[in-house]
């Protein structure tokens, strides 16, 4: 406690920014995408989980197919280039946004959902081959894993391509509010966290799950 | 685009958010583009190949998967280590004490009960 803080009239037990300017809460975008931020982690917890359980279970077959007789590393690599360039025409959407213009907003995000849909093809006809070859969630406790950690993964997309169509619906009809903005950036951080849970799982389950 | 910026703090970011120009921010993710397909080819190039020491080959794909979501992290997220990042990347690591504890503690428990449990036929031959 100095002097010249009583001097000013101000509370000697006061802690705070005075001194530094501070100017009240932070702006509604910097809350929103920090709590949005915030959720994103919370969601890669939970995928932490099953990528726990995975990694346990990956040598539970029991007595069926194990990963290295049913992973086609060609199908996984051509998933992995469109969620790449999927999220980069997102990223082209955010520059977009925030540059308000219509059109290359609107281009873009088609880029992204068609880039995402066919992710969403390529695993759908994987899953739908697997359960065809007899090796369905039911057979081991490695599929059961197997299917729980990347279905888990393509629902998440699958609710990403809803919202990304909503985004572009409510861009064309109320434009780039200030609200809308919020809405957007909250979806492309979305869409950049689900790439980045697929580098996760190309690693772990493909790559590391078929050598094993 | 002023409106944007005006709901910008001085003092803080919200993830995802970055400045400079057009041209700077498209050619950051370009960068980020770039480098993301190297960690990827190479990851996959390791998985197949024999010229690698193969035991090492577990390690090497972990370590170029963590460098990808690093460079996810940096060039699509933009969460940086600059001062108006500093509530960003705090949570992020706490985000990432949860989830290395989750995983490696998950692994080494199960590892060290998988040692030291009798093996399943003799468990239920015990069992009839």
């Amino acid at each position: 406690m100095t002097a010249g803080a009583l001097a000013e009239g101000r509370d000697p037990g006061f802690v705070g920014f005075a001194d530094l300017g501070y100017e009240g809460p932070a702006p509604k975008r910097i809350v929103t995408g920090y709590g949005f931020w915030i959720f994103l982690l919370s969601d890669m917890v939970m995928f932490s989980c099953f990528f726990a359980a995975y990694a346990v279970l990956l040598g539970q077959t029991a007595g069926g197919p194990s990963g290295a007789q049913l992973f086609n590393l060609q199908n996984v690599a051509v998933e992995t280039g469109c969620l790449l360039l999927s999220s980069f025409a997102c990223g082209m959407a955010s520059i977009a946004a925030e540059s308000r213009n219509h059109f290359w907003f609107q281009i873009a995000m088609i880029v992204t959902c068609v880039l995402g849909l066919a992710f969403l093809a390529i695993e759908f006809r994987e899953f739908a081959d697997l359960v065809a070859r007899g090796a369905g969630p039911s057979r081991s406790a490695f599929l059961s894993a197997f299917f729980t950690l990347v279905g888990c993964h393509g629902l998440h997309v699958s609710g990403g391509i809803l919202w990304l169509l909503t985004m572009m619906a409510q861009v064309f009809a109320k434009g780039f509010r200030a609200d809308i903005q919020r809405r957007f950036l909250c979806f492309a951080l979305f869409w950049h966290a689900l790439d980045i849970i697929w580098v996760a799982v190309f690693s772990v389950v493909y790559l590391l799950g078929s050598a094993a | 685009m002023s409106e944007v910026h005006g709901l910008q703090h001085e003092a803080d970011v919200a993830p995802g958010d970055e400045g400079g120009s057009v041209r700077s921010r498209v050619l950051g993710y370009l960068v980020g583009l770039g480098l993301a397909i190297l960690l990827t080819a190479t990851s996959f190039f390791v998985a197949g190949t024999d010229l690698v020491w193969q035991p090492s080959i577990p390690v090497a794909i972990v370590v170029l998967a963590i460098a990808q979501m690093g460079v996810h992290l940096v060039f699509f997220l933009h969460i940086t280590t600059g001062p108006d990042n500093t509530n960003n990347v705090l949570a992020l690591a706490f985000g990432l004490l949860i989830i290395f504890l989750v995983i490696g503690g998950s692994l080494w428990i199960m590892d060290h009960l998988n040692h030291n449990m009798m093996p399943m036929d003799q468990l239920m031959q015990m069992q009839r």
